[in-house]
Parts: structure tokens; sequence; C-alpha cells
């Protein structure tokens, strides 16, 4: 009945006006799609790519594949049992003598990575393979170096033969890939990661605390206080935010150090002797204190904007109906300020978690986060396989937090200020 | 919400404990950026408050630092004095001021199709655009590391800027959200009916409401940009030297009191931007409360 009706008015063109309206509607959806559209190509490319990039990295194995194709095509042939045959080592000898050097050096380091001592095993070879001329190869491989005759080391390459890789994953959680491909535990001196990872939450987590520790009553100051007290005060808030993160870092390594501000006050005052000054500085501590002070922003800004949407007649009401302050704090503003307790404390445990400038410089070797093991990763040992695996395993904690950050806050909740 | 009249004793020491507490903290959150600021003029190589400076003593306190940042050598200084801070300045604000236009432009825009009522997928797109902001900058510095290398962007000022854009761009379309909450499109449809059309409507109807909103998220983007370090270390060269660039070496390496002199810099310059900022917000709502009062 409707339909018809509709149907039957018509726009000033003759067209029925549920067509027009419908028109309109996707022209507008366009237009809103088209204002978007520069940014978030944007970001998709300068942004998404590059991270998607480097996420295939952490399982990507097929450089070595480029280097060895006869050779692994030869490997896949042989049965594991026994030494292999004479043709898996003439090829690995011809691949290995005719390719380039820098060729040999990267893939050797991933062989490293596999079976140690590859490294110098193929270092040693390409070099005094150069002076064999013919066959058999075998033998002559042997005579160079006793380990071309050790099953462990034509063991190892069959991790190897598959051009993806789970082992960087497996690194990052203190396990590896035996030479026959089992997963297996680190050995006990390199299980390094899986304490990281246990520190880097402990220390987010206990930040997060600090920080509700110590945003929420300012927090409350802020919303109750006139408005010209509170505008005042909210400075003292806002102006660390402004503050570059390595301004505040220095700031505190003034603080904090040896013969900073803080021992220096304890030992003019008499509270410490001269000689037992805290150690306040390159260790975790320094890192938790940094980071509290750097991440409260964060925290007392949702709680303020919820407290101040809080009614203080609620309070008022339950004070009169006879509850004692304690009580109508605990049962009547508590949940109402929730909100903004849960969007504070997972806006900072989302920023602290990967956070890599503070630990570096404050941290020492006591206070290091998974942050800073990519980027040792990165810079120093080049095994950047195992950074990728590392940030790609972070990356995913993020991604469910920030997801249930949405859920709950809604992200375009973030305030700023 | 002060203490009233009738409060018993138990309240009177809880409310005042209370606010002792509050002091501390705020105290905790503003102390360490203002002890760096007597330090910088303090002529002792070291970080620390001598026994001479404390007293006031003339020796003790100098501008040798402010004078090694700038450039001038002091007669018999054996210290060879480059102008890395100079250039790390000059780097900085190139970078930070195209930085922030492109981030301005392309998140103002972004913020006006994103407030449209028919914007399909808008919590989607909205969580993408503010990622940069959320993944740790050494997430992103090792993509844009690998990325860039590959199609030719590392080691170019082009690779810094599109870096340091992208980081600034969910800044600008947070705060240019938030003014266009509550913005009323009648305002539109008032100038589209008098004729203007979609340009005119922008620049003299929607601009000037949201401008407050636009220049403190450029504020926003260009600190992000100027403060950033970990993207410069990797995707920049060794040359390309910014000023937070510089102070991460020197606290690495030398430990100089010129990072405590660059540093009060930057505490005046975030005070300016602070300042501006609120100015901003109060002038926002003010404008948006007289719409509401119309």
């Amino acid at each position: 009945m409707n339909e018809t009706t509709a149907g039957s008015i018509l726009t000033t063109e003759g067209i029925p006006l549920k067509v027009s309206l419908q028109k309109a509607e996707r022209r507008n959806k366009i237009r809103a799609i088209l204002l978007v559209a520069p940014l978030l190509l944007f970001i998709l490319f300068t942004f998404l790519i590059p991270i998607g990039d480097m996420l295939l990295r952490s399982v990507d194995d097929s450089y070595i594949n480029t280097v060895f194709p006869k050779t692994f095509k030869e490997y896949k042939k042989w049965d594991r049992q026994d030494l292999p045959s004479e043709e898996l080592y003439k090829t690995m000898f011809f691949e290995v003598k005719d390719s380039e050097g820098y060729a040999i050096g990267k893939a050797s380091t991933r062989m490293n990575y596999a079976k140690s001592g590859w490294k110098s095993l193929l270092k040693k070879s390409k070099r005094k393979f150069k002076k064999i001329e013919e066959g058999p190869y075998k033998e002559q491989m042997i005579a160079i170096d006793k380990k071309w005759a050790d099953m462990e080391y034509w063991k190892a390459l069959g991790v190897m033969v598959d051009a993806t890789t789970a082992g960087y994953y497996l690194n990052a959680v203190d396990l590896k890939y035996n030479v026959d491909k089992e997963v297996v535990r680190q050995k006990e001196n390199r299980r390094i990661y899986n304490h990281t990872w246990v520190k880097t939450f402990k220390v987010s987590i206990l930040v997060m605390i600090f920080c509700l520790m110590l945003g929420y009553p300012i927090s409350y100051l802020l919303s109750t206080l006139p408005l010209k007290y509170s505008n005042l005060l909210m400075i003292c808030v806002l102006l660390p935010f402004w503050t570059s993160l390595l301004v505040r870092t220095v700031a505190w390594m003034v603080m904090l150090q040896q013969k900073g501000v803080f021992n220096n006050l304890l030992v003019m005052s008499n509270i410490i002797a001269d000689e037992n000054r805290f150690k306040l500085m390159y260790n975790e501590t320094a890192t938790i204190i940094v980071m509290t002070q750097i991440l409260l922003p964060f925290m007392v800004l949702p709680l303020y904007s919820v407290m101040k949407t809080i009614s203080p007649n609620y309070m008022r009401a339950a004070l009169n109906l006879g509850a004692s302050p304690l009580h109508a704090f605990w049962k009547i503003y508590m949940p109402n300020s929730v909100p903004g307790i849960s969007a504070g404390c997972m806006l900072v445990f989302i920023l602290a978690i990967g956070y890599y400038i503070t630990p570096e410089l404050v941290g020492g070797k006591d206070g290091q986060m998974i942050g800073n093991w990519i980027a040792y990763h990165l810079k120093t040992t080049l095994n950047w396989g195992l950074s990728a695996a590392l940030g790609a395993i972070l990356l995913g904690v993020l991604t469910v937090l920030y997801w249930v950050y949405n859920k709950l806050v809604g992200i375009e909740n973030i305030k700023l200020g | 919400m002060a203490l009233p009249s009738y409060a018993t004793t138990g309240q009177r020491v809880g409310w005042y404990a209370f606010l002792t507490y509050c002091g501390l903290v705020f105290f905790f959150l503003i102390a360490p950026i203002f002890v760096i600021l007597p330090l910088s003029f303090s002529s002792s190589p070291f970080f620390e408050f001598t026994r001479e400076f404390m007293n006031f003593e003339p020796e003790a306190w100098s501008l040798r630092w402010y004078r090694q940042m700038v450039g001038i050598a002091s007669v018999g200084d054996t210290t060879v004095v480059s102008n890395k801070w100079m250039l790390g300045t000059r780097n900085s604000f190139i970078i930070g001021i195209s930085a922030t236009f492109l981030a301005t432009a392309l998140g103002t825009v972004a913020a006006l199709g994103l407030s449209r009522r028919n914007m399909p997928f808008k919590g989607t797109i909205m969580a993408i655009l503010i990622s940069p902001m959320i993944v740790p900058l050494i997430i992103t510095s090792a993509g844009m590391f690998f990325f860039y290398s590959k199609i030719g962007l590392t080691h170019t000022y082009l690779g810094l800027i599109l870096a340091h854009t992208a980081l600034g761009t969910p800044f600008v379309v947070i705060t240019v959200t938030a003014t266009l909450t509550g913005f009323d499109t009648n305002l539109i449809r008032a100038s589209q009916s008098l004729g203007a059309d979609t340009m005119r409507t922008f620049f003299k109807v929607i601009m000037p409401l949201i401008l407050p909103g636009v220049i403190s998220g450029a504020l926003f983007a260009f600190i992000t940009s100027f403060d950033e370090v970990v993207v410069v270390m990797f995707v920049g060269s060794v040359e390309q030297i910014t000023i937070p660039k510089q102070m991460w070496a020197g606290l690495r390496q030398e430990t100089s009191p010129v990072i405590l002199c660059m540093a009060t810099c930057l505490v005046a310059l975030s005070i300016a931007l602070l300042t501006t900022v609120e100015l901003l917000r109060r002038r926002s709502e003010r404008l948006r409360g007289i719409k509401l009062r119309n």
C-alpha cells in the first residue's frame, strides 16, 4: 500500500521521490568517502603497508632458497639416515664456490641460526674450494673440514628448505627447532625473551596501577574545584603532556642519578648517609618512575572528563541518606567513574607496553622491555626476522587491546586536553 | 567541593591529607621539568647542583653552554664547537612544519568526511586512522625502515616528512572531529540555500567554526614531529640531525650540559604551544556556546 503511495509521489523532474532520495543518499555517501579517501590512502601507503611488509619478514625464509636452489632440490631426496650422496656434496660444492661472497655471507648467517658453526664452516670452505678442480668432491670437502662429515650440519639444512618458517616466532618465546625440525626449548643461557615478555607486562601493569593511584585523586580534585582554580592546576597536567619526551627523560636523569637532586636532598637533610645513596637510575625502578610521570596525563585526562559529568548531587543525596563519606564514595562516586578508569588504564597500558626510548635511556640492563630487544636486533645483530617476530607478537597483543578499547571507550573519545 | 562548616575533625584531617597528597602528585608531575631550567645556567660540565651553584657564586653561573649551543666558541675553550644543534634546529623546523601542513590538510578533510551522517564503516576507518598513535614507534620505525628503503625514501627529507605526517594525522583527526560534534549542519544548508557553492561554504562558514580545532590539531602534529626521534634514527641518514636526535646522541655518548640548554628552550616552546592551545580551546567553547544560544 505504502509502496504505491510513495511511488506515486514524483519530484519536479518526474522521478519517483523514493528513487530521487536514494540517489541523493548515495551521492552523499560517495562524497563522504571521497573526503576520507586521501588520508586513508596516505596512511595505507606510508604506514600500514610498511608494517605489513615488516610482518612478512617474520615468516620469510626465501633468501637462502635463492642461494642454494639446486642443493635444496637435491636435499629433498636425501633419506637423513647416512651421510648424503656424492651428488648432494657436489651441488653444494658448486653453489658455494660459484656464489657471490656477499650472498654466502648472508645465507650463512641464516644457517647459523639453525646450527651454529655453519658460518665459520662456509667461510673456510669458500676460501679453500677455489683450489679444488675436480671430483670426487665428498672426500675433498671432508678433508677441508671434518664438519662436512657431521650429520648434524646436514640435518640442520632441513629446517630451512621451506620458503616460510615459524622459527623466528619460536625464538621469540625461547623455543627453537632442533636439527630434526622438532620444537625444543632454547638452552638455559639463551632464554631471554619469556623473561622480557613477563617484565614488559609487569612494568606496564605497575605503571598503569601507579598512574591510577596518582591520577584518580587529582582528577577528582580537578573536577570538583571551581573552574578558575582547576584550569590553573590543569596546566600542571598538560605541561608535561606538551613537553618533549626526551626533555622529561633528561629531567629525570638529573633528579634520580647518584649525585642527583633527590639523593642530594636526602643527604643534605641527613636522612641517609653520603655513602648509602639510593641507586635509582639505570634499573627497573627508574623505568617505572619515569614512565609513570610520562604517562600520567593520559590517565588524568579521560578520568577528568568522566568525573566532570558526575553530578555532585549524587554524593549529596547519599550523604543525606546517612551514608558515611567513604561509603558514599565507594557505592556512588566510584561506580560512576568506572568508564574513566577503564579508558585511562587501557590507554596507559597500551602506550606503556611498546615503550622504547625511556627504558633505553634510564632502564640500564635490568629495565629493558621488549621494544628494546626489537631495536637491538634491528640495529645491532641484524636478525631482522627475529625483530619482526617480536614486533608481530607485540602488535597482536596491542590489536586485541585496541579492539577492546574501541568497544569499551570508543576510539573517537580519546582526550587530548 | 570544599569542606562544609559542619565537618567533623576526622573529615577535616582526611580532607587536608587528601589535598597534601594531590599537592605531591602535582609536584611529581611538574618538578622535574623545572629542575633543568636553573641547571642549564651552571658552568659545571655535570648534571648536578654544586654547592657553589646553590650559593649563587658568580663563577658557578654562566652562559657557556648556551654559547656552545648556538655555535659560538668561548675563548680558551678546548671543545671543538660544531653547530650540530643549529643544524638540528633547522632540520627539525623544516620537517616539522612540512609534516604539519600535510597532516593538517589531510586530517581536516578526513575529519569532515568522518563526521558526515552517511559515512559507511565509520568505526573501522576511525580505528585505522588513529592507529599510528597507538602502534609503538619502534614497530612503526622498523616497518618504515624496510619499506622505505625498498622504494628509495630512506635518507631523504621526503621520507621523514611523510613518516612524520602519518604520525601527526591522528591528532588532527581527533581534535577536528571533536570540534565537529555538535556542529549545526543547518548552517551549511543556510549557506547553500543563499547561493554559496561548496568551496565558499567551506571557507566562509565551516572553516571559521572549526578553526580552533584545526589549529590545535596542527600544533599537536607539529610537536609530535618536533619531538620524534625513533623514526628519524631508522629512516633518516647520519647527517640528517634533528634536535631530539642530537639530544639522544648527547645522552648516550657525551652527556654535555648543552642538552639542558636545548631542553630549556624546548620547555619554553611547549609552554608557548600549550598557552595557544588552551586559549583556542576556550575560544572554541565560546563560539559553540554562542551557537547554542541562538
